[in-house]
């Protein structure tokens, strides 16, 4: 080490402490993987179900063809679903977001019923990380390309 | 590299420079802006409010870039000693504060009609606004120690901590179950259709060249804050 400048030994000793920095940094982050996750995937809900009444967060798709209204008007049944075919059906009274449609996501809060049924007080409407606009939406890629092609045809 | 270290060579550098990137980036953004606001369909799902997404995910890239530049110029001052380093890295904390604020305000608004709240203490909202809270801090300690004549290496060393808490954003999606979505744009494929993609990233090049062009301004701003002080030191040195 004698044989460094000091410049050098300031380099090797600030890299060094960033490296045990990082490292902690991440091992911290990975250390809360569970604990600071927003809510419970159903899986993980049908695995390790927590205390019922507990206020509780349940995030997964919202099942196609779950979605029904019951005779009031206002209380909705649908199912949220995750990997391994696990299934959670949740009901919920009140007005839902703009985004929650079926084969969508959706956070509910709410509390795990001793019927296995999750009552949500309230529903979040989960964004995928997909963007399209409205006239592409449903068409594949090569039929996308195909209309911007006749569309720009169309206006030579 | 080290002919820009000399102040003086910066200076004749950013003198010309400064005026360049803050014309080019506003004509840029602008021109971005408009066309997100104006010509971009609205998205399959969420409509209109897509449009957002021409300020929000700039800024959060600006405002996470911005610590970034700090930690970088703090481990060049703490390893070269250079003062200008030490002055390029509080220059990019106030612009950074600002992405980051103009970030989290344009998330909640985003928030409110697509998933139904202002505000969730998820991962990725909360590890931003403690970026927020570290810039807040870090403008404070720097100008703290420029007051008080204590060494900048104190400012340097924090926003050499405070850079744990860059890849804690970037991951914070992946690692925990949140409200915010999963990154769209990751190494060399993109979930975001071209149509809304390519406004975005030439508001993302606009606001970057606005962003250097603040640094530099603000660079300069602080040299020349120096230079005054140390000429009424002389001159008060030469009054006794």
């Amino acid at each position: 080490m004698s044989a460094l400048k000091p410049k050098h030994q300031r380099l090797v000793l600030v890299v060094l402490a960033l490296i045990a920095l990082v490292a902690a940094g991440l091992l911290a982050g990975y250390a809360l993987r569970n604990q600071a996750s927003y809510f419970y995937l159903p899986e993980q809900m049908r695995d390790d179900p927590p205390a019922v009444g507990q206020a509780v967060r349940l995030g997964g798709m919202v099942e196609p063809g779950s979605l029904m209204t019951l005779s009031d008007g206002v209380t909705i049944d649908f199912a949220v679903t995750g990997r391994e075919n696990s299934r959670i059906p949740v009901r919920f009274s009140g007005i839902v977001p703009d985004l929650f449609v079926e084969g969508s996501g959706v956070v509910a809060e709410g509390r795990l019923g001793p019927d296995g049924i999750f009552v949500a007080d309230n529903l979040l409407a989960k964004h995928d990380e997909n963007y399209v606009p409205r006239e592409l939406e449903g068409m594949s890629e090569h039929q996308a390309a195909e209309m911007a092609e006749e569309t720009t045809v169309g206006l030579e | 590299m080290h002919g820009f270290a000399n102040p003086k060579r910066f200076l004749s550098l950013a003198r010309w420079l400064t005026p360049l990137l803050l014309a080019g980036g506003l004509v840029m953004a602008g021109g971005a802006l408009a066309w997100g606001l104006f010509v971009v369909p609205p998205d399959r799902l969420m409509g209109e409010t897509v449009r957002i997404i021409f300020i929000h995910v700039p800024t959060a890239w600006l405002g996470m870039a911005g610590w970034s530049a700090i930690a970088v110029a703090s481990l060049v001052y703490l390893v070269w000693r250079h003062p200008l380093a030490a002055i390029a890295a509080r220059a990019a904390a106030v612009p950074g504060l600002v992405f980051a604020v103009i970030c989290l305000i344009t998330g909640s608004i985003w928030g409110r009609p697509t998933w139904g709240t202002w505000w969730v203490w998820d991962g990725r909202l909360t590890s931003m606004l403690v970026l927020a809270f570290l810039y807040v801090a870090y403008i404070a300690l720097a100008q703290a120690a420029d007051r008080e004549g204590v060494s900048a290496r104190i400012p340097a060393i924090f926003g050499l901590i405070g850079a744990v808490n860059i890849p804690i954003i970037n991951r914070s999606v992946v690692w925990w179950n949140s409200l915010h979505q999963p990154p769209s744009i990751t190494m060399g494929k993109s979930a975001i259709d071209a149509e809304f993609l390519v406004p975005l990233l030439i508001a993302a090049l606009g606001f970057s060249l606005v962003f250097g062009g603040v640094v530099l301004a603000r660079m300069r701003a602080l040299l020349a804050e120096r230079q005054a002080e140390a000429r009424l030191r002389r001159k008060a040195l030469e009054a006794i």
